[in-house]
């Protein structure tokens, strides 16, 4: 018995290097794709000296002309949001339904995640502290997107025999451009949509996360854990097979509850670190409204910066994505755009609140000393923001941005999973496939660095944004007619509030 | 007010003693009984999207269970006593929404069994025998 254990270890030792080559050899392989995907999806013509993506301009002439379509629901619906949230409204005869808090903490824990902590960082590396300035704005406009989706996801969800629901923007497409009279474009679009967000569950909501857990976990480790990223993603990859496959809900669950104090958390450290940083902050104020019409020093100036802060906005609240849509369509209401009202809330408080939090304490820190954190970007770029101030802070920041990733890639891997249900329909072994195929997806994750990850992830997500946002269109007239509809009946009276 | 008792139920001993009791004080003065099954759901938790996606088939499944493994049975037995009484099964947080259907049926009194948990979960976590005392309009009888 000990021979054979030392037999087995000396094989590991060895096999370690080995291994450090085989991270190589996986991100060699990669990078020639991500650039080719990345370069086919984001399509760019020059603007005003700057590359403006064809995909961005897509995305922000959606959110503009949802914004005025819906009359500013961004604003007005704001408190009915609330209100909906706290369960004024709630339907007394039917309790021990999924509510519209948990809808909403469920669908905010899939976007809060690590684009939240490293892809501001990102946003303002390359585009310029003018970055957070359209970063902001563009998740203002997105909450009129996310407005839209997730009425549609409830209005044209499907119920299965079992008593489940599957809903999202391929069951919108599907039945909404065939009550148009659009039955064959909309069987294509919703196949298409559903092949993308299958992929792009792989990417932005698994390997891109993955990746930066490990990287994250790394940088805590002082680098210990360099060539491990293999070790790192089978331990990750275990730990996701045992809950969506191994059916552990508990684990989930866990995870569940501690993501939002975990958010919370992280929101009131880096306020802390702000007001450590009190003397930058007007600088760092200053900068962002002069980077966001100067965009001195960001390639493309203003243009550039404004590019760079929707893409990242995006990335991080989804909207226009359509994923969130998925995890609304879950809630039974007779009023689908109720679910509209609470879904707006998230890119509110996954942009808005948390993303431009962020931003301040990496802008107040690079006031204070412009090369605070030297080469690093991402993630260990934010670590390195809160560490100039609370040294120890980067330890429970590696911890929540592995939770934060961790629910993140179960809350996607559910969406991914209802893509490819779409497509080869609700039978149980093929969904462990699917479930096979994303836990080996995670271990990927860890294997390959940051760059051709993030441009694989980036280009997956924004490509399944065009049939989406395609499908709003066709169909926001149906949502603003459901909206006007419910406002009305608010206003006499008809739908009533239990608790005032 | 009418004369009628909530009597809470959950399938425990502890509950069965409280029917026992409840359905004995309604043989001697001719009280109407409500027979209610909370099922322990809280609006504000946190959930997967798996858990959502099949939240509505748990329900049924959850308000079927309640139905056949306690209501159903502790019903037949008050209907052979010739006890007049009704049903509720409902979701929901258990003091809370004993008083509600309290004040829904206009009931005199609630009648409820003892879990006779430990001190330190009852320290974490509260009991539905302490909230109720402590903030039911009618007065409640727990019977050990």
């Amino acid at each position: 018995m000990a021979r054979f254990l030392a037999a087995l270890i000396t094989v590991f030792l060895y096999a370690l290097p080995a291994q450090a080559g085989f991270d190589e050899t996986i991100n060699e392989l990669t990078a020639p794709v991500a650039t080719a995907i990345g370069s086919f999806v984001f399509f760019k013509i020059p603007v005003f000296g700057a590359q403006l993506p064809l995909v961005v301009l897509w995305l922000v002439i959606g959110a503009v002309f949802f914004t005025f379509y819906m009359g500013f629901v961004n604003i007005g619906g704001f408190k009915h949001a609330l209100q909906l949230v706290r369960g004024d409204y709630a339907d007394q005869d039917s309790p021990g339904e999924v509510s519209h808090f948990q809808a909403l903490a469920t669908a905010v824990s899939g976007t809060v995640g690590i684009g939240n902590i490293g892809g501001v960082a990102v946003a303002v590396t390359i585009g310029g502290p003018g970055a957070t300035f359209w970063l902001i704005v563009a998740g203002f406009l997105g909450m009129s997107t996310k407005f839209v989706e997730c009425t549609l996801g409830v209005k044209y969800r499907q119920e299965n025999p079992d008593g489940s629901v599957s809903g999202g923007p391929m069951y919108y497409m599907r039945k909404g451009f065939e009550a148009r009279g659009m039955g064959g474009f909309g069987k294509f679009m919703g196949t298409f949509y559903a092949i993308g967000i299958f992929i792009g569950a792989l990417g932005i909501g698994n390997m891109f996360q993955s990746n930066q857990a490990y990287v994250q976990l790394n940088t805590v480790a002082g680098g210990g854990l360099d060539g491990l990223g293999w070790l790192v993603g089978l331990i990750l990859a275990a730990v996701v097979f045992a809950v969506i496959i191994g059916g552990i809900k508990s684990i989930a669950r866990v995870t569940e509850k501690i993501v939002p104090f975990m958010a919370i958390f992280y929101c009131l450290f880096a306020v802390i670190v702000i007001l450590m940083n009190y003397a930058s902050i007007p600088a760092a104020i200053g900068n962002i409204f002069a980077g966001a019409f100067t965009g001195e020093g960001v390639q493309g100036g203003a243009i550039g910066a404004l590019i760079i802060g929707f893409q990242r906005a995006v990335f991080s609240n989804e909207a226009g994505i359509g994923s969130a849509s998925i995890a609304h369509a879950a809630v039974r209401t007779p009023e689908p755009v109720t679910e509209g009202y609470v879904s707006l809330l998230e890119p509110f408080i996954d942009t808005i609140v948390i993303c431009t939090i962020t931003a301040l304490v990496i802008g107040t820190s690079q006031v204070a000393d412009p090369n605070f954190a030297g080469e690093a970007t991402g993630v260990a770029m934010t670590s390195a923001a809160f560490e100039r101030q609370i040294s120890w802070f980067p330890l429970p920041l590696a911890f929540g941005a592995l939770l934060f990733a961790f629910s993140t890639m179960i809350s996607w891997s559910y969406y991914g999973l209802k893509g490819w249900t779409y497509l080869f329909g609700e039978g149980h072994r093929g969904q462990t496939i699917y479930k096979l195929i994303f836990c080996a997806f995670v271990a990927l994750g860890c294997m390959v660095q940051l760059g051709p990850i993030l441009d694989i992830s980036d280009a997956l997500v924004f490509l399944i944004c065009v049939p989406n946002i395609l499908g709003l269109y066709v169909l926001a007239p149906v949502v603003r007619a459901e909206m006007l509809s419910y406002k009305a009946r608010l206003e006499s009276g008809e739908i009533k509030r239990y608790n005032h | 007010m009418s004369n009628s008792v909530l009597v809470a139920v959950d399938g425990s001993a502890g509950s069965a003693k409280a029917l026992q009791y409840a359905s004995e004080r309604a043989k001697l003065n001719g009280a109407k009984l409500i027979v209610t099954y909370v099922i322990e759901w809280s609006p504000y938790s946190f959930n997967t999207p798996e858990e959502n996606a099949e939240r509505h088939m748990r329900r049924e499944q959850e308000i079927e269970r309640a139905e056949a493994g306690v209501v159903e049975p502790a019903s037949a037995r008050l209907k052979a006593e010739g006890i007049a009484h009704e049903t509720v099964v409902t979701h929901g947080p258990p003091a809370e929404t004993l008083i509600k259907l309290a004040e829904k049926h206009a009931v005199q009194q609630i009648v409820i069994g003892r879990r006779g948990q430990s001190g330190i979960k009852t320290l974490l976590f509260g009991s539905v025998a302490g909230n109720l005392v402590q903030t039911s309009p009618v007065p409640v009888v727990v019977v050990p």
